[in-house]
């Protein structure tokens, strides 16, 4: 069980360092890069949750992204609401949405599933962009306002809304390790592994995908609310495929299926597209290649692979210590 | 009445295109079950060779045409020989996502080389030319022509050639063409290689009346999926037939309902299609 509070001890760490992060650099750019990272982190962990746990790659997210963003934008700017009551009901609205899409794109599988939602997505950033009447079009949304106080905690300046996209990107992580620890997140697996097995123990494949599409579009609705009220700039761009593909980028180098995927790619990605600024367009050039380069030799990224090597020391240990009673493999998934 | 001849002519048009670009797409996935998310890349780079080749090396439209066939052609080997062979016992996921990740990276690639900007295609066949009351340049009847000689000469190389039996015979079952000799490696590159001379051909036809631009091949590849299922995935004549009515609903769609929302046509049919039927029309069973 060592391993266990090594992992405990690494979380602490990690979570201190993030909260007394502001306080290493000091240098505002960071903090910006910082948070905005924290932001695509909790939609990456809706999408991990749908196309990672459960098997079904959404090429839609980028939309429901959008969606939670200028439902934010337009109930803050032009229905003048208040900011916390706009917020629940951004995200209430992009679950609403995807519950609908949901009920039909779930009834399709595999490519097929791929192709309908990149073609909702699309659906959805057409309608964006083309709306001008309620969403100014290519114009974009301006003057979402920064999110009002909470009691005494007031979030007007940089640092204030830092804590707050942290506070809520742990939360999400905390209802992601929940749900994934849970029976429910084994009945995730199950389907990912064989929807037909698991039809035949008796899991109801629709109820659970729906619950997870859902739940995996209020992430990225929630990431979608917390992005308009932090750059208070919204453009018909956020609902484009290629953040969809960014998302997909994150996912995929951190490593799909895993519960600090998210974090370690996304991470590492956001900082090293900053130190490769002047590439800016043509990121892709090398971000392209990884991700081919990591499907085929690195399927389960950076964490996977991690995990995987980890598995085959302590094999290797374990057959020193004890050559005739050889320890199985465990051949279960073990979250990094 | 005459709007409506003149916007079914320009559905011929916009629907020969569709029609080769889902034939490609739909070569690919009958034979190795991949949607090719990459396949737009391939036709935009189809599209920026001819032109390269048309102003830089002079060459004379036809023979840009033929290069960037040669090259797209052999694009899609390297991609298959390089990603999909070795993807190809992986979980049907990772072909999808190596697919975008040579998607993104061909599209990093033109704007780095060509640079971001609209540039248009000259052709030698821009005459005008008035025909029953309906005006059009030969630009245009250049792609229906050619795009239906394409077409038969696909079909003739499917149905009467040796090779091309192969490939309907790897598409029917991969195993089997295995065990009665066929080399499916083989197969599989060279329908690859017909995939990207097909998206050359289409790119290189429309872009004298499109523009050629890194993005250009997103809407294209979306609605070429959508025609692939509305004709059944992996089906030829079903990419044919539905990349016409594709073609028509839009150019009627465009002058009837919204010019605005033309493009979105595409995307509603596919969903009010996969709604009713999850496994697309005209799908195989028991597959």
């Amino acid at each position: 069980m060592a391993a266990f509070f090594n992992q405990r001890n690494v979380i602490a760490l990690l979570v201190l360092f993030s909260v007394a992060f502001p306080f290493i650099t000091q240098n505002e750019y960071f903090l910006h890069i910082m948070t905005l990272s924290f932001i695509w982190m909790i939609g990456v962990y809706g999408l991990n949750l749908l196309a990672g746990y459960t098997g079904y790659l959404s090429l839609a997210h980028a939309g429901f992204f959008a969606i939670g963003a200028y439902s934010l934008g337009l109930l803050t700017v032009k229905a003048q609401m208040n900011f916390w009551l706009a917020f629940v009901l951004a995200c209430l609205i992009t679950s609403v949405v995807g519950l609908f899409v949901g009920l039909i794109a779930l009834r399709t599988k595999e490519h097929f599933f791929a192709i309908y939602t990149l073609c909702v997505g699309y659906i959805i950033y057409l309608v964006i962009d083309k709306w001008e009447s309620l969403t100014e079009g290519v114009r974009g949304l301006i003057g979402i306002p920064a999110p009002s106080n909470i009691g005494p905690i007031a979030f007007d300046n940089a640092l204030s809304i830092y804590y707050l996209v942290l506070t809520i990107l742990l939360l999400v992580i905390l209802v992601v390790y929940r749900i994934v620890h849970s029976l429910n997140g084994r009945t995730y697996l199950a389907i990912r592994n064989s929807e037909d097995l698991a039809q035949t123990i008796g899991i109801s494949t629709m109820k659970n995908k729906l619950t997870v599409f859902v739940l995996s579009t209020f992430f990225a609705g929630l990431a979608g609310a917390l992005y308009a009220s932090f750059v208070r700039f919204i453009g018909p761009d956020i609902g484009s495929t290629a953040i969809t593909f960014d998302l997909l980028t994150y996912l995929l180098v951190g490593g799909i299926g895993t519960l600090s995927g998210p974090i370690v790619g996304t991470i590492i990605i956001v900082w090293v597209s900053q130190q490769l600024q002047f590439l800016q367009d043509y990121r892709m050039l090398i971000f392209g290649p990884v991700l081919t380069l990591l499907i085929i030799f690195y399927p389960r990224g950076i964490v996977g692979g991690v995990v995987d090597w980890r598995h085959k020391y302590q094999e290797k240990k374990n057959r020193k210590l004890s050559v005739n009673s050889l320890v199985k493999p465990e051949k279960q998934v073990k979250e990094g | 009445m005459e709007i409506l001849i003149q916007q079914l002519f320009n559905g011929l048009t916009i629907g020969s295109v569709y029609s080769l670009v889902a034939l490609g797409l739909t070569l690919v996935y009958g034979i190795l079950h991949i949607p090719n998310f990459a396949h737009g890349a391939l036709y935009m780079l189809g599209g920026y060779i001819t032109l390269t080749m048309m102003t830089s090396a002079g060459l004379h439209y036809w023979l840009a045409i033929f290069v960037s066939i040669l090259v797209v052609g052999l694009t899609g080997v390297l991609l298959e020989r390089l990603v999909f062979h070795p993807l190809r016992h992986a979980p049907p996921i990772h072909d999808k996502i190596a697919a975008i990740g040579i998607l993104l990276f061909l599209e990093a690639f033109a704007q780095f080389v060509w640079g971001a900007d609209y540039q248009s295609m000259p052709t030698p066949y821009d005459k005008v030319i008035n025909l029953f009351g309906i005006t059009f340049t030969s630009q245009r009847l250049l792609i229906i022509v050619s795009a239906i000689a394409v077409m038969i000469l696909l079909y003739l190389f499917l149905k009467k050639t040796f090779i091309g039996s192969t490939i309907i015979a790897m598409a029917q079952n991969r195993e089997g063409a295995n065990l009665v000799g066929i080399n499916t490696n083989k197969v599989a590159m060279l329908t690859f290689m017909i995939s990207g001379a097909l998206a050359a051909i289409a790119c290189s036809l429309a872009a004298p009346i499109n523009l050629v631009f890194p993005g250009m091949g997103h809407l294209v590849i979306l609605k070429a999926f959508v025609i692939i299922i509305l004709g059944g995935m992996g089906s030829i004549p079903g990419a044919i037939v539905g990349g016409y009515i594709l073609g028509f609903s839009e150019s009627l769609g465009a002058t009837y309902v919204s010019n605005d929302y033309k493009d979105i046509i595409a995307f509603v049919l596919l969903v009010i299609i996969l709604s009713v039927k999850p496994t697309g029309l005209f799908a195989k069973e028991g597959r």
